[in-house]
């Protein structure tokens, strides 16, 4: 078990070592809850990042929000707001920023900050110390998020 | 209204794809079990709920096709189990030879009322669960081992002892020695906790009543427990219940039988005084 975690870990932290130029959770800089640069240091590809959306051992936006640009995937959630036309309310900044920590921006809000490592409690080791997305699936789902308008 | 029109259509689709084996949730359904037991599946909120008006069971959120199980005892898989908690009421063990029915000559309606003041405060001022009070009199009286917290043994027994308080409305103590449990469950409810930063009352207090994703949240009531899960086909008990949600969240769940789960237990049953005693319930 400790050595699944430990390769697990290890694939994690090797796939963010091979992004140069990739910003840690803890370095991020918000401004008013927007990220202006991009954490990993690419751009985004929204084609990965409409998977990483829907992926329930990933993003798993869809348990959450509606989103009419997947209609081919049963039960939207109804927890936050509707992502329909999500580009034409919210910059890449901020949307960058929602993704990676929205607590930067709407304090008590029930949704996960995507990109921390830290600042949660009695995390299972499986998750300890890693963000739930790495950097650059942050990077693709905003990217997707940018072709959501109305 | 475009939104509305669209989650509907997700909605049917979804239903098209799991060939009309769900139906939607009724949650203006009235629960009345062998057709003769009226349970009250709402009721204005214990003074002590800052944030909620109304209590619902989770009966309400819940298919037809789940709702439908839980109102004809013939039809509730949880009786199965019911029957098993029988056997073992007059099954011999321990040192001492007896069993339950050695010295409860009343049968089990002698616990009539009981689960419906579960957790409560013991002769030492302890909380104790209804759990720990059926291993407590397996280990002084029977001379027996105690039964592991929530396998089949103990969940089906505690199933069988709350049956005998069906019907009757949640009313468990939350002040005098209580107070301080009750405090520690209140604060652990509000407490965020895992990877994904969540605590109960984010799902359960701020968005009872919504889909996340295929599951309709509940508030998280537990007048229904043990209870019976379509998901894993057996009974299921509260603190096995709270370890699945804290896995769900990616945290470490407390310990079964810890101080931690009994006090959310106590705090839990106390958001739900005044709805009724539904055991043994069935859920998705």
């Amino acid at each position: 078990m400790k050595i699944i975690i430990a390769t697990a870990v290890a694939t994690v932290l090797g796939a963010t070592v091979a992004m140069a130029g990739a910003t840690k959770p803890q370095d991020v800089a918000f401004e008013d809850g927007a990220v202006a640069v991009s954490v990993s240091g690419t751009a985004g590809d929204a084609a990965v990042g409409r998977e990483v959306f829907a992926n329930r051992r990933l993003g798993n936006c869809l348990a959450c929000h509606v989103n009419s640009d997947m209609p081919e995937l049963s039960f939207h959630g109804e927890v936050g707001p509707p992502l329909d036309g999500a580009a034409d309310r919210w910059s890449e900044a901020e949307l960058r920023g929602l993704v990676a920590n929205s607590k930067q921006t709407f304090e008590d809000t029930i949704m996960p900050g995507f990109y921390i490592d830290t600042g949660y409690f009695r995390p299972l080791d499986d998750f300890a110390g890693i963000p739930i997305l790495n950097a650059q699936q942050v990077e693709d789902v905003v990217a997707y998020l940018l072709t959501l308008k109305e | 209204m475009g939104m509305y029109l669209l989650k509907t259509t997700a909605f049917a689709a979804g239903l098209a794809l799991m060939a009309g084996s769900v139906a939607q949730a009724d949650e203006g359904a009235t629960l009345v079990i062998n057709e003769e037991l009226t349970i009250a599946t709402t009721a204005k909120a214990p003074a002590h709920l800052e944030n909620i008006d109304e209590i619902t069971s989770g009966w309400i959120y819940r298919t037809k096709e789940t709702q439908a199980l839980q109102m004809d005892d013939f039809d509730n898989p949880a009786f199965v189990f019911v029957d098993i908690a029988l056997d073992l009421w007059n099954e011999v063990d321990g040192t001492e030879g007896k069993s339950c029915a050695s010295c409860h000559t009343d049968g089990p309606e002698e616990f009539a009322g009981l689960t419906a003041t579960m957790p409560r405060i013991d002769k030492d001022g302890n909380l104790e669960t209804l759990t720990e009070v059926v291993n407590r009199e397996r280990v002084e009286k029977m001379g027996a081992k105690p039964w592991k917290y929530s396998k089949t043994n103990m969940a089906s027994m505690t199933a069988l002892i709350g049956l005998q308080s069906r019907g009757m409305p949640v009313n468990v103590a939350i002040d005098g020695a209580a107070a301080p449990f009750w405090e520690r469950g209140k604060e652990l409810y509000y407490t965020r906790v895992g990877q994904l930063d969540i605590s109960c009352s984010n799902c359960h207090e701020d968005n009872y009543g919504v889909m996340i994703r295929a599951d309709h949240l509940s508030q998280g009531q537990i007048n229904g427990f043990p209870t019976y899960r379509l998901k894993n086909a057996k009974m299921n008990t509260t603190h096995g219940r709270f370890k699945g949600c804290m896995k769900n969240i990616r945290a470490v769940p407390y310990k079964e039988g810890g101080e931690e789960f009994k006090a959310i237990e106590l705090y839990l049953a106390s958001r739900g005084n005044g709805l009724t005693v539904e055991t043994p319930s069935v859920r998705n």
